[in-house]
């Protein structure tokens, strides 16, 4: 089982987003989505879990559509969807613990013990341990995104989808969440779609990487085989020549 | 020539058109709204534990506020009542015009006024920072519906707290009127009392508590609407902010009429 999605189409008014994206997500992988700022690749995300309704097209997982699941079917399909939000999305009103609980409550049957142990052991995963106890204001923004990951995986997801993970963090605390990504591919093995515009990040954490413009996948492959692509855009993108894509559509 | 005339008479009627197909649109949206919170309602297990913590915060946190004004209402309401009736009408009337304009109309249209400045615009400003920073976004990932965990809470205690509310409201309003009188008219107790229970009928309390209710129902309902609609940034929670208190005081004035055609 994986994620697919399949000729998958969205537009906000007259602007197109995604023009027909097809992507298959294979169990245990990692594929990093890359491309220009704008290109859709949060929207892509935000589909895979039913946050928006794509126009057309079908997001597979699990084999289950996710877009004609009801709304019970739909609520225990993301309990098996970690979700990393680029800016954390962390709630404010609520303590580290309360945050990384939130998603623990809705598992029917586990109680307060042993919510509280999976919030320790998620902290301690992503190196917060004794942090429970701070709100999101007192925490720094590599913290933040640590805790966004934490309260991702506190309910042990088949999946992780992380939304720019590394985005606006120094190169010392990007390898730290790079490596915690793989970590829980390791260690939980998780199956994770990265978002990301940083292609060092994408190079890290990727077992594949898929490349979005004007709507469609414009490339997929190996870290290697990306290094190696010779569609001029690509190139642009990869080698950061943007004289490489003039007059490229 | 003619072209430009034409052109000057059409954007009018088009700035009309855009307009009524945007408030129609608006209330489609509150519809759907509205249908989704009902639908959420039966999923107890989500806001159950969460209602007494909203009734704290939207019912007793608001008592002061409520309270101030009511007091000073009940203050005005005695020194007019003597100033209109003096020399036409029994002093003791005074008592019957607190009584009577604080449990029909002032107290709760003055408390929901206020309170669609402080609960709607806290609800607004809560929710719509909420959404325009993804925590309703992260909500729904976590398997919560945001109409249950956020709307559903809110909407009972407005709905259960208002009521309560505008009950201490209407009494310290009294309360301010008949120590006025007592200290500045010349009035004594039995006749404020006297006047206060000349007309009094029960049911002025019910159609006091029964318009707080509708009242605490449209503030609430109207924050968490605009709260959750709001987008683009600081700028959309403020115009969000402004909009639910805007329109909150509208209904709440519209429904003001409603009642008394209804019920009087």
């Amino acid at each position: 089982m994986s994620i697919q999605l399949i000729g998958v189409r969205k537009a906000f008014g007259d602007k197109v987003i995604l023009d027909g994206v097809s992507l298959e997500v294979r169990e245990g992988e990692t594929v990093a989505i890359v491309g220009f700022s704008g290109s859709g690749k949060s929207v892509l995300l935000k589909t895979i879990v039913g946050l928006l309704r794509p126009d057309a097209g079908q997001v597979l997982v699990d084999g289950q559509a996710v877009t004609e699941l009801p709304r019970a079917e739909l609520y225990a399909l993301r309990r098996r969807v970690g979700y990393v939000f680029q800016f954390a999305a962390l709630f404010d009103s609520m303590t580290v613990a309360e945050n990384v609980a939130m998603g623990l409550r809705r598992i029917p049957g586990m109680g307060e013990a042993e919510v509280a142990a999976r919030v320790e052991a998620s902290l301690r995963l992503v190196d917060l341990e004794g942090y429970g106890s701070r709100y999101p204001a007192e925490l720094s923004g590599g913290q933040r995104k640590r805790v966004g990951l934490a309260r991702a995986i506190a309910t042990r997801p088949k999946y992780v989808l992380y939304d720019e993970p590394t985005t606006g963090l120094d190169p010392v605390t990007t390898a730290v969440i790079d490596r915690l990504i793989l970590r829980l591919r390791e260690e939980l093995g998780v199956t994770g779609v990265v978002i990301t515009h940083n292609l060092e990040s994408a190079y890290r954490v990727g077992d594949r990487i898929a490349m979005l413009h004007g709507g469609v996948i414009r490339f997929a492959g190996t870290p290697e085989e990306i290094r190696r692509a010779r569609d001029p855009l690509v190139r642009a993108f990869v080698e950061g020549r943007p004289e490489l894509a003039e007059g490229v559509v | 020539m003619l072209g430009s005339m034409r052109d000057g008479w059409t954007a009018p009627l088009a700035w009309v058109g855009r307009s009524a197909i945007d408030t129609a649109a608006g209330f489609g949206r509150f519809g759907s709204f509205a249908a989704g919170v009902l639908r959420a309602v039966p999923d107890v297990a989500t806001w159950g534990r969460l209602v007494v913590q909203q009734m704290a915060r939207l019912g007793v946190d608001s008592l002061p506020i409520a309270l101030f004004i009511a007091a000073f209402t009940g203050i005005v309401l005695a020194l007019q009542a003597s100033y209109t009736f003096t020399g036409a009408m029994p002093l003791y009337f005074v008592g019957t015009l607190v009584g009577k304009t604080m449990l029909l109309e002032l107290g709760p249209v003055l408390t929901g006024l206020a309170l669609a400045g402080r609960v709607g615009a806290n609800i607004a400003a809560e929710l719509g920072t909420m959404k325009v920073t993804e925590q309703i976004d992260a909500l729904e990932t976590l398997a919560y519906d945001p109409l249950a965990y956020l709307v559903v809470p809110r909407v009972l205690a407005g709905l259960l707290m208002f009521p309560i509310v505008v009950a201490f409201a209407d009494a310290t309003g009294i309360v301010g009127g008949w120590l006025t009188a007592l200290n500045l008219l010349d009035m004594s107790t039995p006749e404020f009392v006297r006047g206060l229970r000349l007309f009094f009928a029960p049911f002025d309390v019910r159609y006091s508590l029964i318009k707080a209710a509708s009242f605490g129902l449209t503030v609430t309902a109207v924050g968490c609407f605009f709260g959750l609609t709001a987008s683009g940034g600081a700028e959309g929670v403020g115009r969000a902010t402004t909009r639910a208190v805007v329109a909150s005081s509208m209904i709440i004035l519209v429904l003001d009429a409603f009642w008394a055609v209804a019920l009087l």
